[in-house]
């Protein structure tokens, strides 16, 4: 079978790609406790779960460009190529171009199981246009999942249009449940055809956003509720945010970093309001984690992104593109079919793996107890195995070992959207800035590296490891926590903690 | 008495449908508004619901070239402290 699929090289198998840790085994799967037809729903779906990340990718189409409130870590003048953060779009799409889009992306990327409407406004601020994509879609690809991501204020109205499309799959941001928090964050909403600034506007948005949540459990859709960490504004709060939405039958819970810089030209960037840092972000993940499914590898992506989630291949599909394709989806949902179906062979063969890897970190636990966590940094393009050169690497993946589990915890990327140096004088080199982003880490593991910047990463204190290439990520993180705790390095100060940047 | 959308507008799409005389439509490089079409929704709502729903400060003016939303109205933002943040940009 010839396989449409991204641009892999080395050894990898072929139907891997993107983010590719080997995933969630060592740790078991985080959704291993949901009721089985949840888990049947979320299993290929890149966005709700994250071992299938590792494997299936998706796209959002621009069809949804009005919103109906102003968050203060948005600025609805942005339209950028080089940027990728939520809201942020390079062309609207008519619903007629985004289905032609998204036909054209599943017959060329088939791992391509998930079609979402976010943005760049609110998808149902413009219900007309949302829900016809939703439909057409419906009847002409039938084996793509369709979901969408929304602020929550037309939710009610919409929840049963939605749920005629088949939509099972509703994403809600809700960075509040109080008022007085939330108008630190909303300045204002159109409601009922008025601005209602500050608090009052508020109010009716959280209203909103709780009924619809209600409303869509009620009728068995899948609801992840997205949160935007912002420090001194809403951290403490996402403890008791989680706590609700999970008490009315949210499912996950993603708690993502500010992202704020002046250049955005957001309230928060402008008056200098930072992100968390990743020690922040992690620990607030994990106080949420008591109560709730956390989620930790959203690469809080563009609304018109294409592919695997961490990368974007929405250039090879222009309208201009799609135009000159032609694409006979009957024999594209077969191929997809047969795709679909030798990723789960893959998937199989890892979950085996990921078995014999536990009893090695078994072992760990056996042999040592005392030793301190660390974070360990990996460098991989896909399979689930390390097979990357450090120099390569657009974002490492974080795993945490202890003495009784490997466990991912996120990724950082490197590839920062600007990326500084002698086009906008900023004097740091590329190298340093990467250091940077992997401060807190103990070490890290890829196939090769320099002398350069192996010099440099011994220097800030972080362990560089070439000798585990092509090994599965979780058994190479386990062998090398045990070697340093053996050696007694980890007894070491950890460097000090860094902001988070888009 | 119209209303009028300027440079700046940026095709949000948010307005047009909710125009009680279908006066805004779709044009390059943006959206207009029909001069004799638009009632300034006199009678027919308590707040003009185009500039109730635009998100971008300065875009919709009123018959004298006064906007309806002026500066640091939408994003909070201090008209100066934009000022200083752009200038500091620049100056990188």
């Amino acid at each position: 079978m010839e396989l449409k699929v991204s641009d892999h090289s080395g050894s990898a198998p072929a139907i891997a790609g993107g983010c590719s840790a080997s995933g969630c085994g060592s740790s078991g799967d985080a959704l291993a406790h949901l009721p089985e037809h949840i888990r049947a729903k979320v299993h290929n779906h890149p966005c709700y779960s994250e071992e299938a990340h590792h494997h299936y990718a998706r796209m959002h189409v621009a069809v949804a460009p009005a919103c109906n409130i102003q968050c203060h870590y948005c600025n609805r003048k942005y339209d950028c190529a080089n940027e990728s953060r939520p809201g942020v779009v390079s062309e609207v799409l008519t619903p007629d171009q985004a289905v032609k889009k998204v036909i054209a992306v599943a017959a060329h990327i088939p791992q391509m199981t998930v079609l979402g409407i976010a943005g760049p406004g609110d998808p149902l601020a413009n219900p007309a246009r949302t829900l016809e994509t939703f439909r057409q879609l419906t009847e002409k690809a039938p084996d793509i999942k369709l979901c969408v991501s929304t602020n929550g204020l037309a939710l009610p109205d919409c929840v049963d249009a939605l749920c005629t499309h088949n939509i099972d799959h509703v994403t809600i941001t809700i960075n509040c449940v109080d008022p007085d928090v939330g108008a630190k964050i909303y300045p204002w909403i159109f409601w009922q055809g008025r601005r209602i600034k500050g608090r009052k506007g508020v109010a009716i948005l959280i209203e909103q956003q709780q009924k619809g949540l209600e409303m869509l459990v009620a009728r068995g859709v899948l609801v992840k509720v997205n949160s935007v960490l912002i420090p001194g504004v809403n951290d403490e709060h996402l403890k008791e945010v989680s706590r609700v939405v999970k008490s009315k039958g949210a499912f996950l819970h993603n708690v993502m970093p500010l992202i704020a810089e002046p250049e955005h030209g957001t309230f928060f960037g402008v008056m200098g309001q930072r992100g968390p840092t990743h020690d922040e972000l992690q620990t607030l993940q994990d106080a949420c984690a008591g109560d709730m499914n956390m989620m930790r590898h959203c690469r809080q992506c563009r609304a018109d992104a294409v592919g695997m989630l961490g990368e974007d291949r929405g250039h090879e599909f222009t309208l201009e593109k799609i135009e000159t394709m032609d694409i006979d989806y009957g024999r594209a949902m077969e191929e997809r079919r047969q795709v679909h179906a030798a990723i789960e062979a893959n998937r199989e063969a890892q979950r085996k793996k990921s078995g014999e890897t536990f009893i090695s970190i078994t072992a760990l636990k056996a042999r040592r107890r005392e030793t301190p966590p660390a974070l360990i940094a990996v460098a991989t393009k896909g399979g689930g195995v390390i097979n990357q050169h450090f120099g390569h690497a657009a974002e490492f993946l974080i795993y945490e070992a202890n003495d009784q589990d490997v466990r991912f915890i996120g990724h950082r990327k490197v590839d920062l959207y600007c990326s500084g140096g002698e086009t906008c004088g900023d004097a740091q080199t590329a190298l340093a800035k990467t250091i940077q982003a992997l401060s807190g880490c103990v070490a890290v593991l890829c196939s090769k590296i320099g002398y350069e910047p192996w010099g440099a990463l011994e220097a800030a204190g972080i362990a560089p490891n070439g000798e585990h290439a092509m090994e599965p990520i979780e058994d190479a993180v386990a062998a090398v926590y045990r070697e340093l705790a053996a050696s007694g390095s980890l007894e070491r100060a950890t460097p000090a903690p860094l902001r988070m940047r888009a | 008495m119209a209303y009028q959308i300027v440079e700046g507008c940026v095709n949000c799409w948010a307005c047009a449908p909710l125009c009680p005389r279908q006066a805004i439509y779709e044009a390059k490089p943006h959206f207009l508004i029909h001069s004799v079409l638009c009632t300034e929704c006199a009678g027919e709502h308590p707040d003009p619901q185009c500039a109730s729903i635009c998100p971008i400060e300065g875009v919709i003016l009123d018959s004298l070239g006064v906007p309806l939303n002026p500066p640091g109205s939408l994003t909070g933002i201090p008209p100066e402290r934009l000022a200083a943040a752009r200038a500091e940009i620049q100056a990188r």
